[in-house]
C-alpha cells in the first residue's frame, strides 16, 4: 500500500486568515485577507482579473475574483455576495477568522494588450468587484493609459459598493459616471439602467477597449449597446461568473462550449464567446 | 513462448486466486441476488466467478474515478488559552494500491483514455486520478459480443483495440490465451498458466484477426465537431432530439468517458472531509448559480452540451480524441430510448441546411 503526500495538489487550499470585513451594501463584505505563510503570500504574484476559491471548511468552496491589484499586495481582497450556503457562512467570517485559499486561478486581464487605449468600465452590482482590481492596477500606471471612463449603476445609492474610494478614483484621473435604477431621495448623479445610460454617453469606439461585468441580462443588453455605437467584439471583454468546482479546468460545469470560465477565462474577448452567448 | 499464456476454463479461478495474492483484482460479476442481469466490477474473492458473456451493465470508471472519495479532510481545533479562536489543520494523505482489471472490454478501456486526458494532460494534474492511474493493470477481452446499440467502430475503435491494455484476453475453444502488451503486465503473466500450444495460438490469431475486421455500428462518427458548431444554435433540431428526455441523468451514471464532478464538505462536530462525487450535466442543478441564474436551463441546452462535449468540445481540446467509446449503455440504460448514435449522426446529414 503505498500512503501519499501529494506535492501538488491543487485541490489543497493554503490557509489564510481575514484581516478586516468591510460592510459594502445589505449584503456584500469585502473581505482583505493574507495568507498564513508570509513567505507565500510576500511572493504571491497574480494578473488582475484571477480569481481564488475561498474555503469555509464544513461549508465548501466558492470563486470570487481577487479585485486588489497586483500593485498593492498588503492584503488579498474579496468581495462576497450572501446569496448561498457558502457565501452565507463566508458573511458570518470575522477578523481573524483562518479560511482556505486556493489562487491564483483563471487567466485575467491582458493589460499589456491594453497599453495606449482609452479604457471604458462598465460594471452593474457587485460586477464592479472585477473591474475595480483593473481599474486600480491602471490608475497606479496611469500613464500607459488614455481616457479612463467608469460607468457603474446599482438598484439604488445603497447598493453601490466601493463609495468610500469613488474620491480616489477621480483623482486618479477617472471620469466617473454613476446610476441608480430609479429615483431615491438626495441622489445628485444619474438615473437609469446601464443600457441606457451607456447610449445617452455614447463613448466613441475609437481606440477604446470595454470592459463589462454584471449580472447575465444586464450584460446581454450592454453587448447590444456596445454594437450599436460600433464598437467591434475583439474591443469587448467580459468577465464572467458561473457556478464552479474545482477551478481548475477539470470538474466541467463551467464551459462554455470547449472552454473553461475557471481555466480559460474568466475573461473573455466577446470575439472568443460569440455564437455561445445563449449560455452566457 | 514468454508473454503468452494459455488459461484453461476449468483453471480460470485458480488462476485468478494467483493473481489476487499478488494485486487487488477487480472482476466482472453481479452483486445482486434478485437480478443477476445487472453486472458491474467488483473486487475478486476467492471462488467468485467473473462474467465474462457478455458487457457489464456499469462500466469500471469507478475504479480510477470511484463514486465518492476524499479530496481531504479537515479539523478545527480551539485555542485553550483564547477560546474565540479557532485553528484549522489540513490532511491531504490518500492511499492507493496496486489494482488489476480482468475482463474489462475495448470499450470500457478506451473510456479512460478521454479521462487521462482531462485529468492528467491539462495545466493542472488531478493527483488522486493519476495516482490511481499509475497502478492499475487492465486485462481486456477481445469482443465477440457486440450486441445492437454497440457502436465502437463509429467512434474510431473496434472489438479488437488494444489502446490503453495492458494484456489481451482472447476466448479459444476451451479457455483463453492470454497476451502480455506492457513491461508491468510481462512480471505478473508467468505463474497463470501454460504455454499455449501451436493450434491455440493459430486460433487466437485468428479469433483478433476476425474481430479487428468485424465493424461495430454502421455511423461514422468521428469528425463532427464542425457539423456540432453549425448545429448549436439550432433549437429546433435540439428541441426535437431531446424532447423525450426525463432529465434522469442515468446516460452519465453508465458513461465511462462522463466525469464530470462535484465537490462538497462534511462536517460533524470539529472535524470533515470535503469529498469528489459524480455528479450529471443532465441535472438542472448542475449549473444553476446561487442568484437563481442558470446558463443551462431547459433539457435542451442540457442534452446539446452533453452531445457537443463528447463529439466537439473534448475533439477540439485533445487532438480530434471522441469523448464517446462507443459502448452503447447510456442507449440502452435510457429508459425513453434516446439514442446518441442518431443525434450526432443527424448532424452531420444535411448539415448545410442550416446557415
Amino acid at each position: 500500500m503505498r500512503v501519499n503526500k501529494f506535492l501538488n495538489n491543487p485541490y489543497l487550499p493554503e490557509l489564510a486568515t481575514v484581516q478586516e470585513i468591510i460592510q459594502e451594501t445589505a449584503n456584500i463584505r469585502t473581505l482583505r485577507v493574507s495568507l498564513d505563510d508570509k513567505e507565500k503570500m510576500s511572493e504571491f504574484s497574480f494578473r488582475p482579473g484571477q480569481v481564488g476559491q475561498l474555503s469555509v471548511f464544513g461549508a465548501g468552496e466558492s470563486t470570487f475574483v481577487i479585485n486588489s491589484p497586483p500593485t498593492r499586495k498588503d492584503y488579498l481582497q474579496f468581495s462576497v455576495m450572501r446569496v448561498g450556503e457558502v457565501t452565507q457562512r463566508i458573511h458570518q467570517l470575522n477578523a481573524g477568522d483562518q479560511i482556505g485559499l486556493r489562487a491564483p486561478l483563471g487567466k485575467g486581464f491582458q493589460y499589456e494588450d491594453m497599453k495606449g487605449h482609452d479604457i471604458l468600465f462598465i460594471g452593474g452590482g457587485i460586477g464592479m468587484a472585477p473591474l475595480r482590481t483593473l481599474l486600480l492596477f491602471m490608475i497606479d500606471n496611469r500613464r500607459d493609459y488614455g481616457d479612463i471612463m467608469v460607468l457603474y449603476g446599482a438598484r439604488s445609492p445603497q447598493d453601490l459598493c466601493y463609495t468610500y474610494e469613488f474620491q480616489e478614483w477621480k483623482a486618479g484621473g477617472v471620469n466617473l459616471v454613476l446610476t441608480v435604477d430609479s429615483e431615491f431621495p438626495g441622489w445628485k448623479e444619474r438615473v437609469g439602467f446601464v443600457p441606457t445610460v451607456l447610449s445617452e454617453e455614447s463613448p466613441s469606439p475609437h481606440n477604446r477597449i470595454a470592459v463589462v461585468c454584471g449580472p447575465p441580462i444586464m450584460i446581454k443588453f450592454v453587448l447590444f449597446g456596445l454594437k450599436e455605437l460600433g464598437f467591434e467584439d475583439r474591443q469587448i471583454l467580459t468577465t464572467l461568473e458561473k457556478r464552479m468546482k474545482c477551478g481548475i479546468g477539470i470538474c466541467g460545469r463551467c464551459n462554455i462550449g470547449s472552454q473553461y470560465v475557471c481555466l480559460d477565462g474568466p475573461v473573455f474577448s466577446y470575439e472568443q464567446i460569440t455564437g455561445m452567448a445563449q449560455e452566457l | 513462448m514468454a508473454g503468452k499464456i494459455f488459461i484453461a476454463i476449468d483453471r480460470l479461478t485458480l488462476a485468478l486466486d494467483k493473481l489476487s495474492a499478488k494485486i487487488d483484482l477487480w472482476i466482472p460479476a453481479s452483486l445482486q441476488t434478485d437480478n443477476r442481469e445487472l453486472t458491474e466490477f467488483v473486487p475478486y474473492h476467492a471462488g467468485m466467478v467473473p462474467i465474462l458473456d457478455r458487457q457489464t451493465t456499469l462500466p469500471p470508471k469507478k475504479i480510477l474515478l470511484p463514486q465518492v472519495e476524499t479530496l481531504l479532510r479537515f479539523e478545527h481545533r480551539k485555542d485553550p488559552q483564547n477560546p474565540l479562536k479557532v485553528s484549522v489543520s489540513l490532511d491531504d494523505k490518500s492511499e492507493v494500491r496496486p489494482a488489476l482489471v480482468f475482463g474489462a472490454r475495448p470499450c470500457d478501456v478506451k473510456g479512460f483514455l478521454t479521462l487521462d486526458r482531462v485529468f492528467t494532460n491539462g495545466p493542472y494534474v488531478d493527483p488522486y486520478y493519476l495516482e490511481r492511474r499509475r497502478n492499475t493493470l487492465f486485462a481486456t477481452l477481445v469482443c465477440l459480443q457486440a450486441d445492437g446499440t454497440c457502436f465502437c467502430s463509429s467512434v474510431g475503435s473496434g472489438p479488437a483495440d488494444t489502446e490503453g491494455s495492458d494484456f489481451r484476453v482472447i476466448p479459444v475453444d476451451g479457455g483463453y490465451v492470454v497476451d502480455a502488451l506492457t513491461q508491468k503486465a510481462q512480471s505478473l503473466i508467468d505463474s497463470l498458466g501454460d504455454t499455449p500450444t501451436q493450434h491455440q495460438e493459430a486460433q487466437a490469431r485468428q479469433v483478433v484477426e476476425e474481430a479487428s475486421q468485424h465493424r461495430v455500428g454502421d455511423l461514422d462518427l468521428t469528425g463532427s465537431a464542425e457539423a456540432f458548431r453549425k448545429r448549436f444554435a439550432n433549437d429546433d433540431y435540439w428541441q426535437e432530439m431531446t424532447a423525450q428526455c426525463l432529465s434522469c441523468g442515468i446516460c452519465t451514471y453508465v458513461c465511462p468517458t462522463c466525469y464530470c464532478f462535484t465537490i462538497t464538505d462534511e462536517i460533524e462536530n470539529m472535524r470533515g472531509e470535503r469529498l469528489r462525487s459524480w455528479d450529471s450535466c443532465m441535472f438542472y442543478q448542475y449549473t444553476l448559480e446561487a442568484s437563481g441564474h442558470n446558463p443551462r436551463p431547459s433539457k435542451l441546452n442540457r442534452y446539446r452540451n452533453r452531445a457537443g462535449h463528447k463529439f466537439s468540445y473534448i475533439p477540439e481540446k485533445y487532438d480530434g480524441l471522441i469523448g464517446c467509446c462507443g459502448c452503447g449503455r447510456c442507449i440502452r440504460s435510457c429508459p425513453v430510448s434516446i439514442d446518441i448514435r442518431q443525434i450526432v449522426g443527424r448532424l452531420k446529414e444535411n448539415a448545410c441546411e442550416s446557415e
